[in-house]
């Protein structure tokens, strides 16, 4: 989704969403989320937006927004496809498989290819130890991976 | 004299009354229940070694290195997170927990420099003292990692690296010397309450930022030194500090800054000031400060300050400087002279709200032992003159009911007419810290303040009334408390008079005061009226602050007697949380008030036409004193633009500036022949002056200042007076020169002269002072130890007084030519007329008087944000810069009036309060219109002020 939005809107969407959840307990982390889901990112110029609609100060919020991995302050490729880095998968070869990756598509962790196609992204368990290695494309999971596995998945994000 | 060192017990104390026993280390101890093992230790005199704690912050447990074992108990818990229990049995230092710290030590050295030699903290630093406490000898890790630390990691740039951020004037912010132990963050939130730290990113990348990675200064930062005070290495340091050293004695001393009245420990090497320090055990502000108070002294030593004494015959002449010897002499002929000319009347002094109490006290003492007279009047005339009168007239007494610690116990806090933000940042700290914990905050100001809306606070009611429309708001505030049945009726009938309150309550009650009657009036709807007014009555302790937006109108002491009226009404007055608290603007506003500083009252504000008062210092005076009442600051003015008003002698106050309707306080000064001006600068007045005379600053003199709540506070002297005497050596040297018999040596001995006097001072002395540390006045064999809150059982005068208060518009009418409404006020960095805070690096903050205006108002007029604009009134015009908000209604304009070329008083008219001349600076009606540069006025005074500035044989300071 890397559609151009005007900064007006951004803020006045914003504002809907935060008058919406703003009456949530704790509600900084849902609107963030609606946020980048509205989004794709978390655009930095409306933190200042939710710190004042939520009386909190501008550095709470951004203490709250780079604590969090998942929360970006950029749009992110079409694709997002996460390894998994944690100590069963790396046991199971997945520094082996990352490193592929990495290969196939010419591109570091926390990088989005030059065609927006896709961003590569570490994270820190799956949950899915007993299928290691193991990753994650756009929010699916994918087991027991390997060369030929991760080369599917990335000719899927490629085409 | 060595540096006054205060113990840091690493956590707050506990409150609670129930004590617990038990052991640390084979001692007994017994605290009150809740206490962190922690603080028992350090109460027992045991320090466990901590980084993360510290006594100003809740337990935070995050640096591991306070761990302790507790028999019985598995595993080594933090000592700051975990409370005491009974019969525990706590050890500090056992072999795993040596082991552990030593670690936990040597995991923090391995990403700090080892520049400890050359670094500012050396010394002052607490990694250090820790490392030494725990014995590291090594790091096994060494320093080649991933780290914080360098610049560069093997000739390639270390990302994790950030340089030092010196855009704060008076601190620097170093990240590569940070352990992320929070305590900034902490104090940033629960000392000052601003929010604006925050922990960035995660794991080792965790970073301390300002605002969203933002340098300090862009930042939400308001420099109010806590982060800087809470920091345990060299990451935040006084710029001063890195420049100079380590200080090496210190001195107690009291802010010279606002009504607050905060201490702090003057930090010196020799002479040379190093830092101001807020000292914990000042009871005013408990250990915090703000940007005022804990930097901008540098006006002490700034170039423009006069050292010697200057004289001309005409103010059009330049200065010629002399002996302090021919100063005085030359004065005293000149008081003299103009008494055996015009008469005895001809001739008045104004004290000073910046003095302390003894100067004070010496200048109206010489007003009316040498002068014969009692023309005597201060600068409280235009400030806080109808407290006196409201407060005095309801309650007995003219002064605030509460100490600040009293705001710990509210439950709702009304604050009218003041912005105690940018006004009194540390009472603001302590009101934000009460209301994060549940109180409720109802905000009456025509400006949206900081305080209806910032990080972790919100007013539960904004009534932003329109400017002048005080007393109908407050009468309906009565209105409503009354008719739905909300007072107190067993405190009225216990406390006060009945007939007097059934005589008010049937005059509030009149449907003409009813919130819907006053809405149009006003401008707030009557439904937030209601609310906060049940709110006040019913939320429990009701506390009420209020400023100079109550006082500064032509009904300023009707409003205080209509905010006596709801604290009686509602019962609250006369134990903690509660109270009426007039938030004073000077340092010592509420002590020149207490010294006899009105042309009307004796110290102790004892008439003038009391014989037995008179009689007091006529007999240790030996003088006769006159039992009418002086002239009071603008009769003064109006007396000599008439030709029978020909000298003064004015201690460290700025009329020409501070004082309403310029062009004929501007007169007045010309038309007198000796202009008398003891400051500290060449000051706006004095370019009407014939005679100057150089002032000292508190740093340099002995003394007691007596902030808001009473409270009387020492001023120690920590230098030798620059200008060569304190202040009340001047003054006493101008009485010797007019022939009185005055032989001080010391400002004790004049201390024990008021308290010899003056019954609510009856037992202070210095010695007291030394022993207690501070007092609040009343302090006499009935309040031995002081009085931290007034009218306890009841009221000074008896039974409280229930006064109608009738709202009567003011004259300073909006009509076609001027449609606004001008008011004013302060900002967070600058000090009233600004003389000592633009001759420091505050101005970074506030350069120039920017007017506010509603985007309505401005679009309307074609001016946009950052335009030059002519503010014009009745009395006159000027310009100066917009700025474009809503925080303003539309139909108001604001502005401040910390600078001299804006003139903002130009604009105010010559209206006051009906009882007290207190001037109507809070409304003035206005146009705004476009303009390109300053106004005529303007041109013409700076072109004026340049030339009475001059000084014989000296060449122009160059901008």
């Amino acid at each position: 989704m890397n559609q151009h939005i005007s900064s007006l809107d951004i803020s006045a969407r914003t504002l809907d969403i935060v008058s919406e959840m703003k009456s949530l307990e704790g509600p900084l982390l849902p609107i963030l989320h609606a946020i980048q889901a509205e989004f794709g990112h978390v655009p930095q110029e409306i933190l200042p937006l939710i710190a004042r609609e939520l009386n909190l100060s501008r550095a709470e919020v951004h203490g709250v927004v780079t604590f969090y991995h998942d929360y970006r302050n950029h749009p992110a490729g079409r694709h997002v496809l996460k390894l998994c880095r944690a100590e069963a998968c790396q046991s199971m070869g997945g520094d082996h498989l990352a490193e592929r990756v990495k290969t196939l598509l010419g591109i570091d962790f926390h990088q989005t290819t030059l065609d927006g196609a896709v961003t590569l992204e570490p994270v820190y368990c799956l949950g899915l130890c007993s299928a290691a290695p193991s990753a994650m494309l756009d929010g699916a999971v994918h087991g027991r991976l390997d060369a030929d596995a991760v080369d599917a998945l990335v000719a899927e994000v490629r085409a | 004299m060595p540096l006054v060192s205060e113990i840091d017990f690493g956590t707050p104390a506990a409150r609670s009354e129930k004590l617990v026993t038990l052991t640390i280390d084979g001692r007994e101890i017994t605290v009150p229940e809740g206490t962190s093992i922690m603080r028992a230790s350090m109460e027992a005199g045991i320090e466990i070694p901590k980084l993360c704690a510290t006594d100003m912050i809740d337990a935070f447990g995050s640096c591991r290195l306070c761990l302790i074992e507790i028999d019985g108990r598995n595993g080594t818990p933090a000592s700051c997170t975990t409370p005491v229990a009974p019969g525990i049995s706590v050890h500090t230092q056992t072999s795993r927990l040596k082991d552990i710290r030593k670690g936990v030590m040597e995991l923090y050295i391995s990403d700090h420099p080892l520049d400890c030699l050359t670094c500012a903290a050396n010394g002052d630093c607490e990694l250090q003292d820790m490392a030494g406490a725990v014995g590291l000898r090594d790091v096994r890790y060494g320093y080649e990692g991933e780290n914080h630390v360098r610049a560069r990691n093997n000739g390639e740039i270390n990302a994790k690296w950030m340089p030092k951020d010196e855009s704060n004037p008076y601190f620097t912010f170093d990240p590569a010397k940070c352990i992320v132990c929070s305590r900034c963050v902490r104090a940033c939130e629960e000392v000052q309450g601003t929010f604006a730290l925050t922990i960035e990113g995660r794991g080792f990348g965790s970073v301390v930022s300002a605002g969203m990675h933002e340098d300090f200064l862009s930042s939400e930062c308001v420099s109010c030194g806590a982060c800087v005070q809470a920091c345990p290495t060299a990451t935040l340091t006084e710029k001063s500090v890195i420049e100079i050293g380590q200080p090496e004695h210190s001195v107690v001393t009291t802010c010279a800054y606002c009504g607050v009245g905060c201490s702090f420990k003057a930090e010196m090497r020799g002479e040379e000031l190093i830092r101001m320090v807020p000292w914990k055990d000042g009871q005013a502000n408990r250990g915090h400060s703000c940007v005022k108070g804990r930097f901008a002294y540098g006006y002490s030593t700034h170039k423009e300050r006069i050292l010697n004494p200057m004289i001309r015959e005409k103010v059009t002449d330049p200065w010629r400087e002399v002996s302090w010897e021919e100063a005085l002499a030359h004065t005293a002929g000149e008081f003299r002279r103009l008494q055996y000319q015009y008469g005895r009347d001809s001739v008045g002094g104004i004290t000073s709200s910046r003095c302390t109490n003894e100067e004070t006290y010496l200048v109206q003492k010489l007003v009316r032992a040498g002068f014969g007279n009692n023309n005597v009047d201060t600068c409280a005339r235009v400030c806080h003159s109808p407290t006196g009168y409201g407060l005095g007239a309801t309650f007995g007494t003219s002064a605030g009911t509460q100490n600040f610690d009293s705001i710990e116990h509210s439950d709702v806090v009304v604050v009218i007419g003041a912005n105690p933000t940018d006004g009194h940042p540390v009472f603001a700290s302590r009101l934000k810290k009460r209301l994060r914990e549940g109180a409720r905050l109802i905000v009456i100001d025509p400006r949206r303040i900081d305080l209806v809306s910032s990080p972790h606070v919100k007013a539960a009611h904004h009534l932003p009334l329109k400017p002048g429309t005080n007393v109908a708001l407050l009468t309906a505030l009565a209105h409503v408390i009354v008719t739905e049945g909300l007072y107190n009726e067993s405190f009225i009938r216990e406390r006060c008079d009945w007939s007097e309150f059934e005589d008010w309550a049937a005059f509030v009650s009149e449907p003409h005061h009813s919130p819907e009657a006053i809405e149009a009036l006003c401008g707030v709807p009557a439904e937030e009226i209601r609310g906060a007014a049940r709110l006040y009555a019913t939320g429990g302790n009701g506390a009420i602050y209020y400023g100079l937006g109550v006082t500064e109108h032509s009904q300023g002491s009707t409003a205080v007697i209509a905010i006596a009226n709801l604290s009686m009404v509602t019962g609250n007055i006369g134990r903690p949380g509660v109270g009426v608290n007039p938030l004073r603007g000077q340092n010592n506003v509420q002590g020149s008030c207490d010294m006899g500083s009105f042309p009307h009252e004796l110290p102790g504000y004892r008439h003038i036409s009391d014989d037995a008062t008179r009689d007091i210092f006529e007999k240790l005076w030996g003088v006769t004193i006159s039992n009418e009442p002086g002239l009071r600051i603008n009769n003064m003015l109006d007396a000599a633009v008439d030709g029978g008003f020909k000298g003064l002698y004015i201690q460290g106050e700025d009329i020409l500036q501070s004082d309403p309707d310029t062009r004929h306080v501007a007169a007045g000064l010309a038309a007198m022949e000796c202009v008398v001006v003891q400051d500290l600068f060449l000051n706006e007045t004095a370019n009407y002056a014939h005679v100057f005379l150089p002032g000292s600053t508190f740093l340099e003199k002995d003394g007691t200042f007596t902030n808001a709540e009473r409270r009387i506070n020492r001023v120690r002297r920590v230098m030798t007076p620059r200008n060569g005497y304190a202040d009340w050596e001047v003054t006493q040297n101008l009485a010797r020169a007019m022939g009185l018999d005055w032989n001080y040596t010391h400002p004790s001995q004049i201390m024990d002269e008021i308290a010899a006097t003056t019954p609510s001072f009856a037992m202070v002395s210095y010695d007291y002072l030394e022993r207690m540390g501070s007092v609040q006045w009343p302090c006499n064999e009935k309040a031995p130890l002081g009085s931290p809150i007034m009218h306890i059982d009841g009221f000074v005068r008896g039974r409280g007084k229930f006064i109608r208060t009738e709202y009567v518009a003011t004259d300073e009418k909006i009509g076609p030519r001027f449609p606004l409404l001008l008011t004013t006020g302060r900002i967070l960095s600058q000090y009233n007329v600004g003389a000592q805070t633009r001759r420091t690096d505050n101005v970074v903050w506030h350069e120039e008087d920017r007017l506010e205006i509603h985007p309505n108002d401005a679009e309307l007029r074609g001016v946009r944000d950052g335009d030059w604009v002519r503010l014009s009134s009745r009395a006159g015009d000027t310009t100066l810069r917009a700025l474009v908000t809503d925080r303003v209604a539309p139909g108001v304009v604001y502005t401040t009036f910390h600078h001299p070329t804006t003139q903002a008083n130009v604009i105010t008219t010559d209206f006051s309060d009906w009882a007290t001349n207190c001037p109507e600076y809070k409304v003035t009606a206005v146009q705004i219109s476009p303009s390109n540069g300053p106004s005529q006025w303007q041109i013409d005074y700076d072109e004026q002020a340049r030339q009475s500035r001059r000084i014989a044989g000296k060449m122009e300071a160059a901008e």
